[in-house]
């Protein structure tokens, strides 16, 4: 019998087989799937976002809805609503598309700032409230989002309190050319994903979102973790510096890495992987920092922060 | 300590060809570097081909800008640097700095474009004339110091880069030390050391060492710096072979403007004097005090007088003492002179021994090689009692002389006391008499006098201070033909209880006379005790009916007692750092060094105790650093010696880099490792982030550590 951790590599096999060559965005979505966080991917389009969503929706068994957000789209496009059948006599409940397990929110940034709440309000609590009625989501609940970071023209960009929501923001970025070559070799990624076999359950799942909460953090490494956060706020190479909430991401995800590597006990090397996931949507710089890109302040940070003796 | 000055105004023009000379040098370092690249095929660096870019190259020396957090922490030090001097500028200056300091404060800010060069050059010249025309002159201390301040301010405005920033800050460490030829003071030493704090936070934003961090975290590691330095300080403070004068020749203006006694009085001299109430010098007595008013402090010794105007005698100072007769127990004491600029040294009735390099007229005056300059500590042996020899016939000649044909009617006044009682001794109880009898006032503001200054006092006015009575007294002692002369000097003083030493201000100086008895020598006389014996008994305040005009550290009334307290208790630190810090001179050096038990030692000696000393101070730092950073943790300790063990052979680990990566790293390297490196790297992994601790396994890594061989 497989264990719970042959189940997640083969999980991991399984995806990387109709996304080529990105193991290690593979890896970290899914480590953030089970530090219970939600992903924004931010890439080109064409890039496999999708593919990359609906693989991992498949190959864990959840549901899957894929939201194409749009600048006319409302919030109870996304929610669900009431509406009254004759026949009854009465309203009914329609669930909208939230109502799944893994959502892939496309394009997220081209719908309305209120559109945009609707979605983060429903992340961040696990139940939407429609006419006055909280309803609970489905569990687990794991939203994807995408936004494309080159055509900003028409958008509504996230404000940071909301990109704050996200646990990790990744890209993709292209395959490399082997991964490329076989890409083009290959059939139809769709017809890949089709014949996936099921890797494993949703109550698999659960469980083991249940075992990266008993991954050990000894306290040199919590230590690290504070002294990560204390400089990104001491600093005044960053404007403001991470929130608790970033600081608590970081040590699950951290977590999730190390039950992916199959140990039971978190390493620095573990949250200096994730590091950059998690903080580069989160770092500003400050007014002297010539550096300005996310992944040189993520950079400075990893390289001033010495591991505590 | 201060002894070290640098010419500010050669520092100035040699740091500005200094920085165009380190621009010069980097292009050349870049030059070399480009060189190695063509001729070295391993270069890993792509080199450019043609030779068009081959001059690009060469012409381009990267600019490594300032940030602005840097720049506002320079300009600011500068600010309280040359703060200080605010009051001996010229007075276009100081407000010109502050707002050129201000204007390039304002660019950084709002990131405006520099001035252009052409206003530059102006400024600066138009900064060097300011300083020519203010002083007539570039050299010396006032105008040097000038010249540094506007020179900063015109570099100022120039600053861009890095090493303009590192210029600065050279500059500011200049303009810190030029405030030391201005005041030596406790509070202006303990601000000059946080400016100098201040400045080593300014070089380490400028080097962005802890650009990341606010300006606390490089205030605590200056702060611990400073305080690293101190002991280095004192070992260079006590150490340090000190020679006697400046070690640089320094500039004639540097010790202008110190208020004391001269070598001249006229009526209003010492009445001015009395005004301040600075500190003259300080004295510790080996045994007791002696009374108030045997306290004749013996200053200048002034024989020629115009009518108007006592003046001192060109007296060659013998190598040895003047001998005398003492009648009395001997007065052994040290005493601390403030900077005169004078060569004087202040001693009681009658010194009998000399201090080193100093020597002693006929008239009983000390003299020293050069004239005071810093505070001076001496050790003098006095005999309140005494006899002196015989009068030479210059000495009855000079003793005697007196204008012709000023001062007519003092001159009859002594013809006629003559003629009625021709003793000497008679003659001086009848000029004591005249002032005690007749109605003549003690006052420290007399009204003014004329030619026939005597005639004036004696006759009509009858107001007068020491130097009035003391004049008037010697003239009509030479008008009856008895020898006389007048000495200045101070009386008196305040003794301090805290300390148990006399402190003695300009407003304790005095002007009495000597006149030579035939069977007792030189006698001291002092007229004003025959006005006013209270003066003498008890110090100025007792003596002046109109005290408003004295300082107020000079009055002895009761108003604001606790405060006088305070000053008192402020005085005793004073002359603790002037016994210690100030007046540490060569004497005082070998007299310290042979207290601790090291007995004579020379500048060999020294400078070899010196650099032992410091080395050990050293050795005893890197010690107590070593040992800190070494853990308690014997699983954190074990891994430390692995890591040494390893950076001994070139593979250092990374402050942030973790151990699992590490090992890798190293295993990639030097893959015969692989086994005892994997293994280590297990243990201490689950020792250090695993959830149990068994002690078995600590053993167990701390022996594959000792095993360990890189």
């Amino acid at each position: 019998m497989a264990t719970l951790e042959d189940r997640l590599e083969l999980t991991i096999q399984e995806v990387g087989t109709t996304i080529l060559g990105k193991e290690p965005a593979i890896r970290l979505a899914l480590a953030c799937l089970l530090a219970r966080g939600h992903l924004l991917i931010e890439d080109l389009p064409g890039m496999g976002k999708t593919t990359l969503a609906h693989a991992l929706a498949h190959c864990l068994g959840l549901q899957y809805q894929r939201i194409q957000f749009t600048s006319d789209l409302l919030p109870a496009d996304i929610l669900g609503a009431a509406v009254y059948e004759r026949q009854r006599e009465t309203f009914v409940f329609h669930p909208g598309p939230i109502f799944a397990q893994l959502i892939l929110a496309d394009e997220i940034n081209r719908a309305t700032p209120k559109t945009q709440s609707a979605l983060l309000e429903a992340m961040e609590e696990g139940q939407v409230t429609i006419e006055g009625e909280s309803r609970e989501l489905p569990k687990p609940f794991f939203v994807i989002a995408t936004q494309n970071p080159a055509y900003q023209i028409g958008t509504f960009p996230l404000p940071e309190s909301q990109l704050d929501r996200f646990l990790m923001r990744i890209e993709l970025g292209y395959p490399d050319a082997q991964a490329e070559r076989m890409l083009l070799e290959g059939e139809d990624r769709r017809e890949v994903l089709a014949r996936l076999p099921v890797s494993m359950t949703a109550a698999q799942l659960h469980e083991a979102q249940i075992k990266v909460a008993s991954v050990h953090a000894a306290p040199p490494l919590l230590d690290y973790v504070q002294a990560l956060l204390a400089f990104s706020r001491q600093s005044n190479r960053f404007r403001g510096g991470l929130s608790p909430r970033a600081g608590l991401g970081l040590l699950r995800a951290a977590r999730a890495w190390a039950l992916l590597h199959r140990r039971g006990h978190a390493l620095p090397e573990d949250v200096q992987t994730v590091l950059p996931a998690i903080v580069g949507h989160r770092l500003h710089p400050g007014d002297d920092n010539l550096e300005q890109s996310s992944t040189a302040l993520v950079k400075q940070l990893l390289e001033a922060v010495a591991l505590p003796a | 300590m201060t002894k070290i000055w640098v010419y500010a105004q050669y520092g100035v023009s040699f740091l500005w060809p200094v920085d165009s000379l380190a621009h010069t040098l980097k292009a050349l370092e870049n030059l070399m570097r480009f060189w190695k690249q063509q001729h070295n095929p391993l270069a890993s660096r792509p080199s450019p081909s043609t030779g068009e870019e081959r001059v690009k190259v060469c012409a381009q020396t990267p600019v490594e800008l300032l940030t602005s957090t840097a720049l506002i922490w320079v300009i600011l030090t500068l600010t309280l640097a040359v703060a200080p001097h605010t009051n001996e500028l010229p007075v276009w200056l100081a407000p010109a700095f502050f707002i050129i300091a201000a204007w390039r404060g304002g660019i950084a800010i709002w990131q405006q474009p520099l001035p252009p060069r052409w206003l530059l050059l102006m400024l600066a010249l138009l900064a060097t004339a300011g300083v020519l025309v203010s002083y007539k002159t570039l050299l010396g201390r006032d105008p040097g110091v000038a010249l540094l301040t506007a020179m900063t301010a015109c570099k100022l405005l120039e600053t861009r880069g890095l090493r303009d920033g590192v210029v600065l800050v050279f500059l500011g460490y200049l303009l810190v030390m030029s405030n030391l030829l201005y005041s030596q003071e406790i509070p202006m030493v303990a601000y000059l050391l946080a400016v100098v704090t201040l400045m080593l936070v300014s070089q380490m934003l400028i080097h962005r060492q802890h650009a990341g961090l606010t300006a606390l975290a490089p205030l605590r590691l200056a702060g611990k710096m400073v305080l690293v330095a101190i002991p280095v300080m004192l070992v260079l403070f006590v150490l340090f072979p000190r020679i006697p004068g400046p070690l640089w020749g320094l500039p004639k203006d540097a010790y202008k403007g110190r208020t004391g006694l001269s070598d001249e009085m006229e009526p209003g001299t010492i009445s001015q004097l009395i005004q301040s109430d600075e500190v003259a010098f300080r004295v510790r007595f080996t045994g007791a005090m002696p009374s108030p008013k045997q306290l004749y402090w013996r200053g200048p010794v002034l024989w020629g007088f115009d009518g108007r105007r006592w003046t001192r005698r060109d007296e060659l100072p013998s190598q040895t003492p003047v001998p005398f007769t003492p009648e009395g127990p001997a007065l052994d004491y040290a005493v601390l002179l403030e900077p005169s600029n004078q060569r004087w040294l202040l001693a009681l009735d009658l010194p009998a021994s000399l201090p080193p390099r100093a020597g002693m007229t006929r008239s009983f005056q000390l003299l020293r090689e050069r004239p005071v300059n810093e505070v001076y500590r001496y050790e003098v042996r006095s005999y309140l009692q005494y006899r002196t020899g015989e009068l030479t016939s210059s000495e009855r000649f000079l003793g005697l002389r007196l204008p012709s044909k000023s001062n007519p009617r003092a001159r009859e006044l002594a013809e006629e006391w003559r003629a009625r009682d021709p003793r000497p001794e008679s003659l001086v109880n009848a000029a004591l008499a005249l002032f005690r009898e007749q109605s003549f006032y003690y006052t420290l503001t007399p009204p003014l006098l004329g030619f026939h200054s005597i005639d004036e006092f004696l006759f009509r006015t009858r107001e007068g201070f020491c130097e009035h009575y003391a004049s008037a007294f010697v003239f009509l002692m030479r008008a009856a033909g008895v020898p006389a002369r007048v000495i200045t000097g101070y009386q008196g003083g305040e003794r301090n209880e805290m300390g148990e030493y006399l402190i003695v201000r300009q407003s304790d100086a005095h002007a009495w006379a000597e006149v030579w008895l035939e069977d007792r020598g030189w006698v001291r006389i002092d007229p004003t005790a025959a006005v006013s014996p209270n003066r003498i008994q008890q110090g100025i305040y007792a003596a002046l009916a109109d005290t408003g005009t004295l300082p107020f550290l000079a009055r002895r009334d009761g108003h604001y007692a606790w405060l006088r307290q305070l000053a008192l208790s402020w005085d005793v630190l004073n002359i603790r750092w002037n016994e210690w810090v100030l007046a540490y001179g060569p004497d005082r050096q070998k007299e310290f060094l042979s207290g601790l038990g090291f007995g004579t030692v020379d500048w060999r000696g020294m400078t070899i105790a010196m650099v032992a000393t410091l080395s050990s101070l050293g050795v005893i730092f890197i010690t107590l650093r070593w040992r800190s950073r070494r853990s308690r943790d014997p699983v954190v300790r074990a891994w430390q010696q692995f890591c040494h063990r390893l950076a001994q052979h070139g593979l250092a680990r990374g402050l942030h880099e973790g151990p699992l990566d590490f090992t890798e790293r190293v295993i990639a390297q030097r893959p015969e490792l692989a086994k005892p490196v994997r293994e280590i790297a297990r243990l201490y992994i689950a020792l250090r982030y695993g959830p149990v601790h068994p002690s078995m396994a600590v053993r167990q890594l701390q022996r594959q550590v000792r095993r360990f061989r890189a």
